[in-house]
C-alpha cells in the first residue's frame, strides 16, 4: 500500500512483525518531499517505535482482525479458543496469554487478535465471574482483626476478598485490577 | 445536518470570526501600500511543474496548485504591485498543518527583490497583530513570539551547520536536506520570535534568480513562525530560458519518478520574457490564522477540512 494511504489505527507489516499505527503525522516543507512520521506498537511486544518515509515509498499492511471466540480448554500449555460462528478453532501458548489466564474460564467469550490465521493476542472483558474454590473460613474473631483475606478462585487467580466470602461462592472482578467488585452470588 | 457537526461548527465560530478579521486588515494593509486586489483562474491547463507538488485535475485541466504563473502574467504587463487570496489545491496533503484545498496570500512588487519581500511579511504580521491584538506578542501554544521587526534572519548554510553539521550547498542532497530541514533545522530555530531562512542551494531555487554574485545561491526565502513554516518569498526568476530548463528538468524528473505526465507552461514562459525584475512571495493564510487563534492544527480554522465535505 501506498505510505500515503496510511491512517492511524491501520496495521502494517514490518519484517515480518504486525504493528498498529499509533499516531501517523504528514509534514512536508511546502516544496519539499512529504514526510510521514508514523509511531507505530509491536503488536507481539507492545513496545513503540518511531518510522519515518516519503512519498512514493509503499508499506505492508496485515491482516489484523479482532475475532470474538469462546475459551474452549487448556491443552498442555496451550490454550483452545473457539469461533461461535465458524466452530475453527485456534491454540493460543500459554506464555504468549501471560496474567490474562488468571481470567479464563472455559466456556467465557473473549477478544483474540488474529494475524492471518495466527492468534497474537487475547483480551478478556474487563469484569468476569469467577467461584471461589478455596478460602480460609472466617471466624467471628478473624472480623475483628483482619478486613480481608485471599481467595483462590477456579482459574488459579488469588484475589484479595472481604472476610464474609465463601468457598463456592461467585464474585465479580476488576481484570485490569485484579480486585474483587462485589458477590454476584453465594454457594447454594 | 448531524448534531455533532452543528456542535463543531458552533464551537469554530470565533475562530472563524477572527479569519475574517484577519482577512479584512490583510486586505486594509496592501490597499495602504497601493497594491491592486486581483483574482485569476483556479482551473487552468497547466500548472507550474514541481516535483513535490502534485495537482489535481479537472476534466484534463487541472485545479490551480498557486495563483504565481498567471500573476507573474499580469506583472509582465506593466501591473507593479497586486495581491491575491488565491484557493491552491494539492493532491495528498493532509495533516495537521495541512488541508489539500487551501489558501495561500500571494504579493508581487515590480523591481522588489526576496528581502523585500520578507521586510514586507514582517510588517504585515506586525501589523495585523496591532489590529487583533493591540500588541506586538502573539501567544501561541503557550509560547510567546515577539513580532517586533526586523525579523530573524539566517541562511540556509548558516542554519544547516549549525543544527544538521552539514553544507547543503557546497553538498547538494535535496532528500537529506528536507529531512534534515524538518527534523534538525526547524526545531533548532528561537522559538519566540519569527525567523527567515535565505539563500537556498541554487538547486532548490524553484522559480527564483541566483545571486549575481554567488550563483551557487537561489535569492529564496522561508518565513518561520512558531514551528509553523509560513511563507516562501522569490527574487523572482525573468530569464525564459533559463526558467524553461528548470521547469524541463522538472518534468523529466517527474516522469521519471512517478510516471505522472506534466506540461510545459508555455503561456506563461512567453510572458516572463517580459516581465520586469520583481519579488514575489506565497503566504500560507490558514497558518497564519492558525497563528492567530492559537490553533494547534489547521482544522480549528477552516469550518471544513477534506474529511468533512
Amino acid at each position: 500500500m501506498d505510505i500515503e494511504d496510511i491512517k492511524k489505527n491501520m496495521k502494517l507489516s514490518i519484517d515480518g512483525v504486525p504493528y498498529n499505527v499509533v499516531e501517523a503525522e504528514f509534514v512536508k516543507p511546502g516544496k519539499g518531499r512529504a514526510i510521514y512520521r508514523l509511531r507505530l506498537k509491536n503488536l507481539f511486544t507492545n513496545s513503540t517505535i518511531d518510522r519515518t518515509y516519503h512519498s512514493g515509498e509503499k508499506v505492508d499492511t496485515a491482516n489484523v482482525t479482532a475475532q470474538e471466540k469462546q475459551f474452549l480448554y487448556k491443552e498442555g500449555d496451550h490454550y483452545v479458543f473457539m469461533s461461535t460462528d465458524t466452530f475453527e478453532q485456534v491454540s493460543v501458548p500459554e506464555d504468549q496469554i501471560g496474567d490474562k489466564k488468571n481470567w479464563l474460564k472455559e466456556g467465557d467469550v473473549v477478544t483474540v487478535l488474529m494475524l492471518d490465521d495466527r492468534a497474537i493476542d487475547v483480551t478478556v472483558a474487563t469484569f468476569v465471574n469467577l467461584k471461589v474454590v478455596k478460602t480460609e473460613a472466617s471466624s467471628r474473631t478473624a472480623t475483628i482483626t483482619a478486613q480481608a483475606k485471599q481467595a483462590v478462585m477456579e482459574t488459579g487467580a488469588v484475589v484479595d476478598v472481604p472476610v464474609f466470602i465463601h468457598e463456592g461462592d461467585v464474585l465479580k472482578i476488576d481484570t485490569r485490577t485484579g480486585t474483587y467488585v462485589e458477590r454476584i452470588s453465594t454457594k447454594k | 445536518m448531524t448534531r455533532a457537526e452543528s456542535q463543531r461548527l458552533a464551537r469554530l465560530r470565533p475562530k472563524l470570526e477572527r479569519r475574517a478579521l484577519v482577512y479584512h486588515h490583510t486586505r486594509e494593509f496592501f490597499r495602504k501600500k497601493g497594491f491592486l486586489e486581483v483574482e485569476t483562474p483556479l482551473r487552468i491547463p497547466e500548472v507550474a511543474p514541481e516535483q513535490h507538488i502534485v495537482p489535481i485535475g479537472s476534466e484534463g485541466w487541472f485545479l490551480s496548485t498557486s495563483p504565481e504563473l498567471h500573476m507573474k502574467r499580469l506583472l509582465a504587463s506593466g501591473y507593479d504591485k497586486i495581491f491575491q487570496f488565491g484557493r491552491c489545491f494539492r493532491r495528498g496533503e493532509r495533516g495537521r498543518w495541512h488541508n489539500p484545498e487551501f489558501t495561500l496570500l500571494e504579493w508581487y512588487r515590480q523591481s522588489g527583490d526576496y528581502r523585500q519581500m520578507i521586510s514586507d511579511a514582517s510588517e504585515l504580521v506586525a501589523f495585523l497583530a496591532e489590529r487583533l491584538m493591540g500588541s506586538r506578542c502573539l501567544h501561541y501554544q503557550g509560547q510567546v513570539i515577539d513580532l517586533s521587526l526586523p525579523w530573524l534572519e539566517i541562511t540556509v548554510g548558516e542554519a544547516f551547520h549549525l543544527c544538521a553539521g552539514w553544507d547543503p550547498v557546497a553538498s547538494p542532497d535535496p532528500v537529506r536536506f528536507d529531512d534534515d530541514l524538518v527534523g534538525l533545522v526547524m526545531p533548532g530555530f528561537p522559538k519566540d520570535r519569527p525567523v527567515a531562512l535565505l539563500d537556498y542551494p541554487a538547486a532548490l531555487g524553484s522559480l527564483a534568480r541566483l545571486k549575481p554574485d554567488d550563483p551557487q545561491l537561489a535569492e529564496r526565502a522561508e518565513v518561520f513562525i512558531g514551528g509553523l513554516e509560513l511563507a516562501n518569498a522569490f527574487s523572482e526568476l525573468v530569464d525564459a530560458g533559463e526558467q524553461e530548463r528548470r521547469f524541463r528538468a522538472e518534468i523529466e524528473q517527474i516522469k521519471c519518478d512517478t510516471g505522472r505526465k506534466a506540461a510545459m507552461p508555455r503561456k506563461f514562459l512567453r510572458a516572463l520574457g517580459d516581465m520586469p525584475p520583481s519579488g514575489g512571495i506565497a503566504l500560507g493564510m490558514d497558518r497564519l490564522v492558525m497563528l492567530f487563534c492559537d490553533a494547534a492544527s489547521i482544522d480549528e480554522v477552516l469550518p471544513f477540512t477534506v474529511d468533512d465535505i
